[in-house]
């Protein structure tokens, strides 16, 4: 599907749905609240099919942080890119592991480093930082750690 | 972590391997829980090489940051540093030489070569066959060496940068490669003689490990992994960059799902990638290795991604950039991590004999999951 149809399909599903153009593919913007409400036509719709969650990260932006979804369909091979603000102090949004198997990781490995609170996930635990892992969230702009210098 | 050995309130008993175990190929901690030989999760435990590149990242400029990546995935170090130095290109809409596209490229089939030939070196060694390991390290070492002499180094290259090449190819390069290519036409068939027709190899591989086009999709698998279970999924055909829309080579698809499948995709892999170097390695255009660059380079405020596959899969390369001279945000979707995700999936109900089986045609690398 060309990015114009694109839009208006969404449009149709979410019409509270914002757009970005210019980038190399579509980029919407949803609220957090709208997000599991999306997700499920975008991988179950015969026309859309995002099948292929390809990339799950967030970006610290100071002032709040954004979840950035990259998902392309293995079928028509359209890609498209979600985004969501989120409140920095209480970070929150709905998992989708439960719809890409392969959020699971990456959702784990969001949590841990950006301290992001993904609601009914199934097991929302450390992944890479060791156990009883007590500092901030490590990639988040305000971690210092003058120990261990990850800064070179 | 280690209170976790013992057994579980239903009798089970809870295992572990690694992190130091040779069959993990690196410092992978896997809980493993069992009823008799029959495992019933797989419960990976990551983080024992993480050095936080992506942190890291954010205080490099441009140029220094490519070098950091080929710590990732060590196997693959020229794909890498041709991922990043691709992301770099399209923030600054830079047009690369077209000697360099194809020089690039034939230092990553090259690499791809390499890094399969380690994978189905260690993957026999770990169920139990030791002599393809010193195969598959002799025809290694050749590329090792046309490597060396045109990077400089045998492991990490860091010879892409960003406009182009490093520096020029050695002069004996074209000459070395198609005598490598010779000599290494002949060893494929060795290596199916040797280990693809055994016996005892095939019933371990076969009905092991089984994944469906649907689940592999669905976590994420990419590269030789998921195209195991027939899922198209070759960045190389379906999003071309440099000159692989102008060679012809096959995408490689078995239909089985199984471990044995996959260990086949990544053995009619390795004759794409000889194919592909026949077909340029002639016909290197003369001109500039590198396109001219300012010493310091800034990107325009925005986003870019650039996706390479590598000898595991697809390689994303995330940059978030606020027009600075260092990214403000960087993510690298490694392969590794997601195939690594689908282990659990794949493992249960298994016997534990088989898990080697099942882990060694993943082909992880550590290094690249944890970055």
């Amino acid at each position: 599907m060309l990015n114009e149809e694109l839009r208006t399909k969404i449009t149709e599903l979410l019409p509270a749905a914002t757009f970005e153009e210019g980038g190399d593919w579509l980029t919407v913007n949803v609220e957090p609240k709208d997000w599991l409400l999306l997700a499920q036509p975008l991988r179950n719709d015969r026309s859309l099919f995002f099948d292929y969650l390809f990339c799950l990260t967030c970006v610290d932006w100071k002032t709040h942080l954004s979840m950035v979804y990259h998902l392309s369909s293995t079928q028509y091979r359209h890609t498209i890119v979600i985004k969501s603000k989120l409140d920095s102090s209480q970070p929150g949004i709905e998992a989708v592991s439960h719809i890409w198997r392969t959020a699971e990781f990456h959702e784990r490995e969001v949590y841990e480093m950006f301290g992001v609170n993904f609601l009914n996930h199934p097991d929302l635990r450390l992944l890479i930082l060791p156990d009883g892992w007590e500092g901030r969230n490590p990639m988040r702009k305000d971690f210092e750690d003058p120990v261990n210098m990850i800064r070179l | 972590m280690f209170e976790e050995v013992g057994t579980t309130t239903e009798g089970d008993l809870i295992i572990n391997v690694g992190p130091q175990h040779p069959a993990t190929h690196g410092v992978l901690h896997l809980v493993i829980t069992l009823n008799g030989e029959t495992i019933k999760k797989v419960e990976p435990h990551l983080g024992f090489i993480h050095r936080s590149i992506e942190k890291m990242c954010e205080s490099l400029s441009y140029r220094q940051f490519i070098y950091v990546t080929s710590r990732m995935d060590y196997l693959s170090a020229h794909i890498n540093n041709h991922a990043c130095a691709m992301c770099v290109e399209k923030g600054l809409q830079l047009e690369i030489p077209p000697r360099a596209q194809v020089v690039r490229v034939l230092m990553d089939e090259l690499t791809r070569i390499a890094s399969h030939e380690l994978w189905w070196g260690a993957m026999a060694m770990d169920l139990g066959a030791f002599t393809p390991f010193f195969h598959a390290f002799r025809e290694r070492e050749t590329i090792n060496d046309i490597m060396e002499e045109t990077c400089g180094a045998r492991l990490t290259m860091n010879y892409m940068v960003p406009g182009g090449v490093m520096q020029d190819i050695h002069p004996d390069f074209q000459r070395k490669v198609k005598e490598f290519i010779q000599l290494f036409k002949r060893k494929i068939h060795e290596y199916d003689e040797m280990v693809t027709g055994n016996v005892i190899f095939q019933n371990r591989m076969k009905k092991v490990g089984y994944l469906s086009a649907e689940d592999a999709v669905s976590y994420g698998c990419s590269g030789p992994t998921a195209r195991g279970s027939g899922v198209r999924c070759d960045i190389r055909k379906y999003y071309p960059y440099e000159v692989y829309n102008n060679v012809e080579f096959e995408e490689i698809l078995e239909t089985g799902g199984d471990s044995f499948a996959r260990y086949m995709v990544r053995i009619r892999e390795m004759e794409q990638s000889v194919c592909i170097i026949e077909q340029l390695i002639d016909n290197i255009p003369e001109g500039d290795f590198q396109a001219k660059t300012k010493a310091v380079l800034k990107l325009p405020k925005g986003e870019f991604y650039s996706r390479v596959e590598t000898a595991r899969g697809e390689l994303g390369v995330y940059i978030v950039s606020e027009g600075g001279t260092t990214p403000y945000r960087i993510k690298f979707r490694s392969p590794g991590f997601s195939n690594l995700s689908v282990l659990d999936h794949i493992a249960r109900g298994s016997k534990l004999g088989d898990l080697v089986a099942m882990m060694g045609t993943l082909d992880l690398v550590i290094p690249d999951i944890d970055r």
